[in-house]
């Protein structure tokens, strides 16, 4: 192992302590060192945003973060984002009642970065556009984007929004 | 891929980043990682050590002095959209940090890795173009000060000595009776940018254009200012007229093209863009309360 670091992070509330070396990136150590293989790798250059994960609660692409970069940081991946129970998240269930993922590989990304984008809105109803911007960096190359979208509105829009049977 | 092999560093200090920055052979900076994590991944870049600025509290945060406020090197993208100082201070810096990237790159990539990584497609430049940034380099002979106009030296270059980091960036607040407006074109929303334009016109009491500042980029390796067709409606009451002269100066700009987006069809859209952009910060200044 070439320049291999110590580090302490919590991962989905779990604190694991690993050496790394210092080129893993944090997508790698999440799926190789701690088998949380969720977390998606597409196109390890921060274009497709299937790695997305949280961090400190920020979306970060975590094929662009060093695993080193990660200690002592609080780090939510998709398996993570269930209730206890196994319920799944309210962002995860509408996007299977809207079609909101066919093959599967972005939602993970998809799911975190709405996530992000619910908690920073709290209280506040989002609309279309907002939804679709925030949307932006996750690339889904099967759903057209459309019951993405409407899943994402059924959890953060309007009530007038909300719903909709698609 | 994955990225090659290198020694991590990660100072507390500028000092110490400094000292392993003038030391180290083959090393380079990692601000926010969001240009340079790529390039390392795809091995385009094998530095054989890598001075992560991530943990060095000094560089980052905003800050107002007089007339002018300053930003640290290190402060991220989202922080800057975030904040209500610069939405007000700086209206133009906050329009264009609203087309960088996504939200996932913004939390992490910071302004001084983009006016350091100087990528044409790339907004932060245009905007420190058009503001008349001055930047701040630390280097091993202490602190000098740098126009941002003078800063891009090529494609993908800017001019830092060898031992050199970019420490902080300030602009000018905005003024009474200010406009600006940032607009580029891109095939989908959050890519790079095929041309953008950054625009400010500020207005003197009669409402004719005291000064206005253009700056154009995704057209050459560094963004360009439009200073003749800028001093050319000075003193103009801002008018179709007026702002088509400058769109068919911008129109003229010498653009590089690529098959994807050719010249000619990039010099369309620095003539339609900029029309567009002035037209909006004139409009902007007309009704701007800032006094």
């Amino acid at each position: 192992m070439s320049d291999p670091r110590e580090i302490a992070l919590v991962v989905n509330d779990v604190r694991h302590a690993r050496v790394v070396e210092s080129r893993v990136n944090l997508a790698d150590f999440l799926r190789h060192e701690l088998g949380l293989f969720g977390t998606h790798v597409g196109c390890e250059h921060g274009v497709c945003g299937a790695c997305t994960v949280l961090v400190d609660g920020a979306s970060v692409r975590s094929c662009l973060m060093l695993a080193v970069q990660a200690g002592g940081k609080n780090v939510e991946t998709i398996e993570g984002v269930a209730a206890a129970d196994g319920a799944s998240h309210p962002v995860q269930a509408a996007l299977a009642k809207h079609h909101g993922l066919q093959c599967g590989y972005c939602t993970p990304g998809v799911v975190m970065t709405l996530i992000e984008l619910g908690r920073e809105n709290i209280g506040k109803p989002l609309g279309e556009a907002e939804i679709r911007h925030a949307l932006s960096g996750n690339l889904c190359r099967c759903t057209g984007y459309q019951g993405i979208v409407d899943a994402g509105l059924d959890v953060f829009g309007a009530p007038a929004d909300k719903g909709s049977e698609t | 891929m994955k990225a090659p092999p290198f020694k991590y560093h990660a100072p507390r200090a500028l000092a110490e980043a400094l000292d392993m920055t003038a030391g180290l052979d083959n090393a380079r900076a990692l601000a926010g990682g969001q240009s340079l994590m790529p390039l390392l991944n795809l091995r385009m870049a094998a530095p054989d050590h890598l001075i992560d600025l991530g943990n060095i509290a000094e560089l980052r945060g905003v800050f107002e002095d007089g007339a002018r406020f300053h930003i640290g090197a290190m402060t991220t993208q989202r922080d800057i959209e975030k904040s209500a100082p610069i939405a007000g201070l700086c209206p133009l810096l906050a329009q264009a940090i609203h087309h960088v990237g996504h939200q996932q790159t913004r939390n992490r990539g910071t302004i001084g890795g983009s006016l350091c990584h100087s990528d044409p497609g790339a907004e932060l430049p245009v905007a420190a173009m058009a503001l008349d940034a001055e930047l701040v380099v630390a280097g091993p002979r202490g602190e000098r000060a740098v126009a941002f106009r003078d800063f891009p030296s090529g494609y993908l270059s800017v001019s830092l000595e060898p031992g050199e980091l970019l420490t902080r960036v300030s602009f000018p607040k905005a003024g009474p009776r200010e406009g600006s407006a940032f607009l580029e074109f891109n095939l989908r929303p959050a890519d790079f940018a095929v041309v953008s334009v950054a625009a400010r016109v500020a207005l003197d009491e009669a409402g004719h254009i005291a000064h206005a500042s253009i700056a154009v980029g995704g057209v050459q390796a560094a963004p360009i200012r439009l200073l003749e067709a800028e001093n050319a409606l000075r003193g103009h009451a801002p008018s179709r007229e007026a702002f088509e002269a400058a769109a068919r100066a911008a129109a003229e700009i010498d653009c590089d093209g690529d098959d994807v987006h050719p010249a000619d069809f990039r010099s369309e859209l620095c003539g339609v863009l900029t029309r567009r952009a002035l037209t909006q910060a004139a409009t902007r200044a007309a009704g701007s309360r800032h006094v």
